[in-house]
């Protein structure tokens, strides 16, 4: 704009936004990869004007003579800087220069253009994580230390060497004297399942790019058939490909039914040709990411083949209700629900509710805890990621999962039933990087196991979002690395055969990780849920909150 | 780490024999406690086989509040031989008033009973006691129950038993378990001391418990009186063997089977394969994780042994017809039994569990993969 001209309210500069692209000009090839990659096309071909005064010789200079200005046009890169076209600070760009000639840098203070994201009164929605950054204050859940530690007590044990059986159970599990009057008895003895207490956490075909999901289908498929270890992937709620529902490899497979019931009349109708049961059913009443909020897949992603798999029309937005509107009371939702989903696999099938992190969970845990068919529930906490959730949701909803879930543990050992309706805790394990210290830290509060969804994508496919709002396009099907893109070009980006290696990678380090922190605790033979004494952490007032040691 | 020995004899025998062994075990333990515990009782309580015992330490005020309780619930004093012993202790031991060893006759109300609930108000006598002493730190009590006897005292086991004179008549008994503590976790607590009991269960055990603290919340919330104590992580060991006979009326073959699970794959080969996984499945919660030896004494007399599950503990098993013996170390079962078949020694591994009858006609060894013997 010239100096005297008009300004809009959202007129900004590139100062003002969050990402600012730095470009070298003496570096740039204008190869044209840059503007070509970027998601959000925030970088253009910049045709910059320059003026040159050329002053003669001193000695030249005459009455006659002038200086003369010469106009030269040089090329390279414009920033945009309205907001619509933000940089996200994905840095695909960077990427993608042979040159290394840019690169984005986050602004100094604290960006303008989030005043201005609404523009059409839409409120910001956008896909990845909380937003929150905490890598250098840790979380709770990173500054949980191990100090239980076996030495001459009791000798420590071997990590690398001695026998391990790091296994959880999803199911209900029955008190021992009942659950043997039953055996006796030939009787109706809930499913339970002995699964790894990892689990990939659900993230819908729809919210994932079709090679992404094949990636992590196959790298559980391979840590179960070649490994031997029972890792369990949860389908999220977007139905499941018909080959994978009639082929064996759907007993390493959670199937979610949420309020859309996006897929499932595939799934009944693929009932009568399934080879194998499902690992388990998960119905969904809320994640920790929009917790009270529906399921939300934006028409950018509904492609045919998404349409199809989830029986919808195709270029529509895909807004899950909050809540399932056949049911009506927690009576309704939790009890008659999880009937019926037994029912469907002849109660041969592990059914359990996921909420997201709320102060409310106990009244639900109690409910379930008089239901003799819940098989467990998952939790999941205000760190937990999506595909597509309003900005406010993400930021400000929910509940931290640590006393979420020590909370529950707790009230379940009061009344003598932990471990009988496991906990599975989700929502920012691992954030930081430390997946193993942040699911021991909950196993040891209390959980059965740990949902990771974030984590698996930043390791088994690149995804480069992160707390610094960084990217988090995911919901618009922009995903530069393909991972939540539904368009071809974007999606072959990323080799399948590449994320199933990646998903066996982050399992096999895991373990070695996990077996790290409980072999010096003494433990192997079974997975340390609910041994707090083995926890600390240099905060008295959540020591006091969590009833862990408080130690500096 | 504890020493431990377990005898059964067909004939009484003094507590010095296991005094005795656990004096040559004595690197193994630091001199700071010892447990006793017998049954099966020689001397003058071999008539009174069914009446109960009350074992504990008392101050003279305690005796005093002991026999207004006693009286209030109607047991008259049948026997008593409690120890008082003005001489001064051994280092370390502090003087007690007295170590009362008391056989009752059952108040005339409890007279038509069955045997269950008598058991129950058994218990519940004790824990009333145990509950009483430690308001006033005037009592402490170990056992109330027919035919068993126990003694727990601060100090080097062998000096200890010297100088309250173990080595008398009335003490001999069939069966003898002691522990020459090693302090390490807890601040010395008489009732952390092994061996512990409950209902005519009492086992001791070497080494510690690292699943300690979820185990412990599986059994108090259980709701059953006697679940309660835990000064030690040991004790646990004791309430799992009176859960799993009492609640899920399993043999003690099963007793593995519940601390220290089959893995998956001995799981799916063992002819019990499908009761097993029940059982893993829901005693999940009470798997032991340490490096624990348990020896322990069932109510028939039948002693038993197991090791964890990847046998980090010492402990032998051996005998000859009429007495055999369970002893962390070799030379405990030398100094106990020298005169045996040292080549049928056996030396437990992380499947086996060693069971010695009650009518001590053999030592049995079963193994985690073997059969069970169930659902009866």
């Amino acid at each position: 704009m010239l100096a005297s001209g008009t300004l809009s309210p959202s007129s900004l500069s590139v100062k003002d936004l969050l990402w600012q692209v730095q470009w070298d000009k003496e570096k740039c090839s204008l190869c044209g990869r840059c503007t070509a990659v970027c998601p959000v096309q925030a970088i253009e071909l910049g045709v910059h004007r320059k003026r040159i005064v050329q002053i003669p010789p001193l000695a030249e200079i005459g009455p006659a003579t002038s200086s003369s200005n010469v106009h030269q046009v040089y090329h390279g890169i414009r920033q945009r800087t309205d907001p619509a076209y933000a940089c996200n600070g994905c840095a695909m760009c960077n990427l993608v220069c042979p040159n290394g000639a840019i690169i984005p840098q986050r602004s100094d203070e604290m960006d303008k253009q989030r005043f201005h994201m609404n523009r059409g009164g839409q409120a910001r929605s956008r896909g990845g994580r909380r937003n929150v950054p905490d890598s250098l204050n840790l979380g709770v859940l990173d500054r949980i230390k191990f100090i239980r530690i076996s030495m001459l007590t009791d000798p420590a044990l071997d990590a690398g060497r001695h026998e391990f059986e790091l296994r959880t159970l999803l199911g209900r599990v029955l008190p021992p004297e009942e659950n043997l009057r039953l055996y006796r008895e030939n009787g109706w003895i809930p499913p339970v399942r002995e699964i790894y207490p990892l689990i990939i956490g659900s993230m819908s075909f729809g919210a994932l790019s079709p090679n992404m999901w094949e990636g992590l289908q196959m790298g559980v498929a391979y840590l179960n058939e070649e490994l031997g270890m029972p890792v369990r992937m949860c389908t999220g709620e977007g139905g499941c490909p018909p080959r994978l529902l009639r082929s064996r490899f759907l007993k390493y497979t959670i199937l979610q039914i949420a309020s859309g019931y996006f897929g499932w009349d595939e799934i009944i109708h693929a009932l009568p040709e399934m080879k194998e049961d499902p690992c388990a059913v998960e119905i969904k009443y809320g994640q920790g990411a929009k917790p009270g909020d529906g399921g939300l897949l934006m028409w950018y992603k509904v492609n045919k083949l998404i349409a199809a798999i989830r029986g919808v029309p195709a270029g529509v937005s895909l807004p899950s209700p909050p809540t399932h509107q056949t049911k009506y009371s927690i009576e309704e939702s939790v009890a008659k629900m999880i009937q019926s989903m037994y029912m469907a696999w002849g109660f041969r099938v592990p059914v359990y509710p996921k909420i997201s992190g709320t102060s409310t969970a106990l009244s639900v845990l109690n409910n379930l805890t008089r239901n003799a068919y819940a098989g467990g529930l998952a939790i999941d906490g205000e760190d937990g990621g999506t595909g597509a959730a309003y900005t406010v949701s993400m930021d400000h909803m929910g509940h931290p999962i640590a006393s979420n879930i020590r909370d529950c543990y707790l009230n379940l050992a009061k009344l003598g039933r932990q471990n009988e309706v496991p906990l599975f805790a989700g929502g920012g394990v691992g954030k930081n990087g430390k997946l193993a210290a942040n699911a021991a830290a909950l196993i040891m509060l209390g959980a059965s196991g740990v949902q990771v969804g974030k984590y698996m994508m930043q390791a088994a496919a690149g995804c480069v979002g992160s707390e610094s709002d960084r990217c988090n396009i995911c919901n618009i099907g922009l995903c530069p690395k393909g991972i939540t893109s539904q368009d071809p070009r974007l999606y072959r980006r990323l080799d399948p055969e590449k994320v199933a290696e990646r998903v066996v990678d982050i399992f096999l380090s895991f373990d070695t990780e996990l077996r790290k922190i409980v072999a010096p605790l003494g433990r192997s033979t079974s997975l340390p849920i609910g041994m707090s004494d083995a926890l600390a952490i240099d905060d008295r007032n959540a020591a006091e909150r969590l009833q862990i040691k408080y130690v500096v | 780490m504890c020493r431990l020995i377990a005898l059964t004899s067909d004939e009484p025998q003094s507590p010095m024999v296991a005094m005795r062994a656990l004096d040559v075990m004595r690197e193994g333990h630091d001199g700071s406690g010892v447990g006793l515990f017998l049954s099966d009782l020689g001397g003058a309580f071999e008539t009174l086989k069914g009446l109960p015992i009350l074992s504990g330490i008392f101050s003279g005020e305690g005796v005093k509040r002991l026999d207004r309780y006693m009286t209030s619930l109607g047991f008259v004093t049948r026997h008593n031989i409690s120890i008082r012993n003005s001489k001064t202790p051994p280092p370390g031991t502090p003087r007690r008033d007295t170590y009362v060893i008391c056989a009752y006759e059952y108040p005339s109300a409890w007279e038509g009973l069955d045997q269950k609930e008598i058991q129950e108000r058994l218990l519940l006598a004790r824990l009333h006691l145990r509950q009483m002493g430690e308001e006033h730190e005037d009592m402490i009590v170990y056992s109330f129950w027919p035919d068993v006897i126990m003694l727990k005292e601060i100090g080097d086991p062998l000096k200890v038993a010297e100088y309250l004179h173990l080595d008398r008549e009335e003490l001999k008994a069939r069966v003898i378990l002691a522990q020459g503590r090693q302090n390490t976790n807890y601040a010395i607590n008489l009732y952390a001391c092994h061996p512990f009991f409950i209902q005519g269960i009492a086992s001791m055990t070497n080494g510690e418990n690292t699943a300690f603290v979820p185990i412990r919340e599986f059994l108090t919330s259980r709701g059953y009186p006697g679940y309660v104590g835990y000064q030690s992580d040991s004790e646990v060991f004791t309430h799992i063997a009176h859960y799993m006979i009492h609640s899920l009326g399993l043999e003690i073959e099963a007793y593995k089977h519940i601390i220290t699970p089959l893995q998956d794959e001995d799981l799916q080969s063992h002819p019990d394969a499908g009761f097993l996984t029940q059982l893993k499945h829901s005693c999940r919660r009470l798997i032991i994780d340490g490096p624990n030896c348990v020896m322990g004494r069932l109510p028939d007399n039948t002693l038993f042994l197991v090791q964890d599950r990847k046998k980090l503990r010492p402990a032998v098993a051996g005998g000859r017809k009429g007495m055999y013996a369970f002893s962390s170390e070799m030379c405990g079962l030398d100094a106990a039994i020298p005169d045996r078949d040292k080549r049928k020694d056996f030396q437990p591994m992380h499947l086996d569990t060693v069971i010695v009858p009650s009518d001590r006609s053999e030592v049995r060894v079963c193994s985690q993969v073997e059969p069970l013997a169930l659902l009866h």
